[in-house]
């Protein structure tokens, strides 16, 4: 009991921390937030660019709709990977890696407060994107079943946390280019998950890839519940392959991170760098 | 006497390629291991505050790294009031905290905001801790404004007062103090050895000193060692360590063959270990 209270005292520590240094650093979080929204933006208008270009008539709209889905998740994802990948990159840049690991919290503790902070701010960061950019267009939401799009985002971020829990060892293992290396593994993820078109389209080993991929179902139960209203039983095959990637991916993760942080403590890498 | 720190035949060395074991093997490029240290021995009794002082670079931090658990040995045995450093990690860190001659914080959020963090930590909550960080600072000469201002505006010096409050807060039994008052003004520095010393009387603190500052070694320490290129190479009290006549500073000199910070060409010029009263060929 007694240890349990530590450990969640460790974790709370940690979304503590995360909310103190983004009220600090807001300044830098409403650049990233308007980054994000631009971003959003010019992909949506892809789709009555595209009507533009092909001369052709088409559903414009759905496309709208499957862009702005597409954006709004991968600003989810993103935001998740910023704060649980990038958590030793920054405690390594503020040079507080060796005294947060002295400490005699488990690291379990470091990985779900950091977690746990940045589902519930991702979260809200993405509704605020969708909330600008359906000012820019007329969305027709009405149908969106939006209990399906809750149900399949919370099952999916465990996959998701998984990933940014594997990649967040990278700065551990790679003092110089541990960082560039989690941007790289966020990028693999946006060619392969389907973020703004199916994937189907992709070649086939590539599809493979992307079928092993969170996000990749995570997209498919987010566009069917808000362009087509699907019920919670209409999309239950997304659930088994999200279950099971999030069953292999976070244990994967957090044994992935603890041996990095043994590799890191037999080379002498957890030494401030920078 | 109970034993705090035990440390035997300790060695380690870094690899420039920063490659360790197999992967070294497999994948590393043709490099040589540079030692920190070597064959290492030194034993800290329970209550005492002793001193390990050294040039730049002679394996001091290596030496306080390991002990902090965060380091692991390449051979040899470090313990820590009987736990391995390597395999009783979780247990060690529950009772030690340790300053470096960094001050690192969260510099965008403030002293108390840091410390309430680190105190989470170490399962101290807030009701408790932040009237302790308030005693701690006050007592190194810190409070009002400057408790909730960013940590990135306050002087070197102030950084680490809070990072020596950031240590003794959790109440450790053993601090290892990693050139704690560099960067102090004199003042400063007196209040931060002053301190050091009323943790060791009043809470029964083990305290293990890592320094290039004789005055300090000679002031603070029950018992100390020099380090030099990673080799102890006298150990004793810092009176029994220096000649008649003698400062530390001239018995540092006799021992290594070289004055502190002077670290050109030691490992060329440096003899063998002269005791006391022994003449340097």
């Amino acid at each position: 009991m007694i240890a349990v209270r530590r450990e969640w005292r460790a974790s709370y520590a940690f979304v503590e921390l995360n909310y103190r240094a983004l009220k600090r650093y807001w300044g830098w979080e409403l650049v990233w937030l308007v980054f994000a929204i631009v971003n959003a933006l010019t992909v949506a208008y892809i789709a009555p660019g595209g009507r533009e270009v092909a001369g052709e008539a088409f559903a414009t709209d759905r496309l709208v709709l499957f862009l702005v889905i597409g954006t709004v998740v991968w600003a989810y994802l993103q935001q998740v990977f910023d704060s649980v990948g990038f958590m030793i990159a920054w405690q390594r840049w503020e040079g507080t890696i060796e005294s947060t690991f002295m400490a005699p919290a488990r690291r379990l503790a470091m990985v779900a407060g950091t977690s746990a902070f940045a589902i519930a701010y991702a979260f809200v960061r993405a509704l605020l994107v969708l909330g600008v950019v359906s000012l820019f267009f007329d969305l027709d939401l009405l149908q969106a079943n939006w209990l399906t799009a809750l149900a399949v985002i919370c099952v999916g971020s465990v996959g998701f946390l998984g990933l940014a829990v594997m990649v967040a060892a990278l700065p551990l293992l790679f003092l110089e280019r541990g960082e560039q290396m989690v941007m790289i593994s966020l990028a693999m993820l946006l060619l392969v998950s389907g973020v703004f078109y199916p994937i189907e389209v992709l070649p086939d080993w590539l599809e493979a890839v992307g079928r092993l991929s969170p996000a990749t179902y995570v997209l498919e139960g987010m566009r069917a519940a808000v362009l087509d209203g699907a019920s919670i039983g209409d999309v239950a095959e997304l659930f088994p392959p999200l279950v099971v990637i999030a069953a292999v991916v976070l244990p994967l993760g957090v044994v992935v991170f603890r041996t990095a942080e043994r590799y890191a403590l037999r080379s002498g890498r957890l030494k401030r760098h920078g | 006497m109970t034993t705090a720190v035990e440390i035997v035949d300790l060695e380690k060395a870094f690899d420039p390629s920063g490659l360790v074991g197999e992967l070294r093997r497999v994948v590393g490029r043709p490099t040589t291991p540079v030692a920190a240290l070597r064959r290492v021995t030194l034993h800290v009794a329970r209550g005492e505050i002793y001193g390990v002082v050294g040039s730049n670079g002679s394996g001091k931090s290596t030496l306080a790294r390991i002990v902090a658990t965060l380091l692991t040995p390449d051979a040899g045995r470090a313990r820590v009031f009987g736990h391995d450093v390597e395999r009783k990690s979780a247990e060690i860190r529950r009772m030690l905290n340790r300053v470096s001659v960094d001050a690192s914080f969260f510099k965008k959020l403030s002293p108390l905001e840091n410390l309430v963090f680190s105190a989470r930590l170490y399962d101290l909550p807030p009701s408790t801790a932040e009237p302790r960080v308030r005693e701690i600072l006050q007592r190194l000469g810190i409070s009002g404004a400057p408790l909730n201002r960013p940590v990135e505006q306050m002087s070197r010096g102030m950084q680490q007062k809070v990072a020596v409050a950031r240590a003794f807060l959790t109440a450790p039994v053993l601090l290892v103090l990693d050139e704690p008052t560099t960067g102090l003004d004199p003042a400063s520095k007196r209040d931060v050895q002053a301190f050091i010393q009323e943790v060791r009387d009043s809470h029964d603190a083990t305290v293990l000193l890592m320094s290039h500052d004789m005055d300090e070694i000679a002031r603070l320490c029950d018992r100390m060692a020099v380090l030099d290129d990673g080799r102890i190479v006298a150990q004793g009290t810092p009176a029994s360590l220096a000649a008649p006549g003698e400062t530390l500073e001239d018995a540092f000199i006799r021992l290594t063959g070289h004055a502190l910070g002077d670290t050109t060409n030691r490992r060329t010029e440096r003899a063998e270990p002269a005791g006391v009263g022994e003449t340097r060929p």
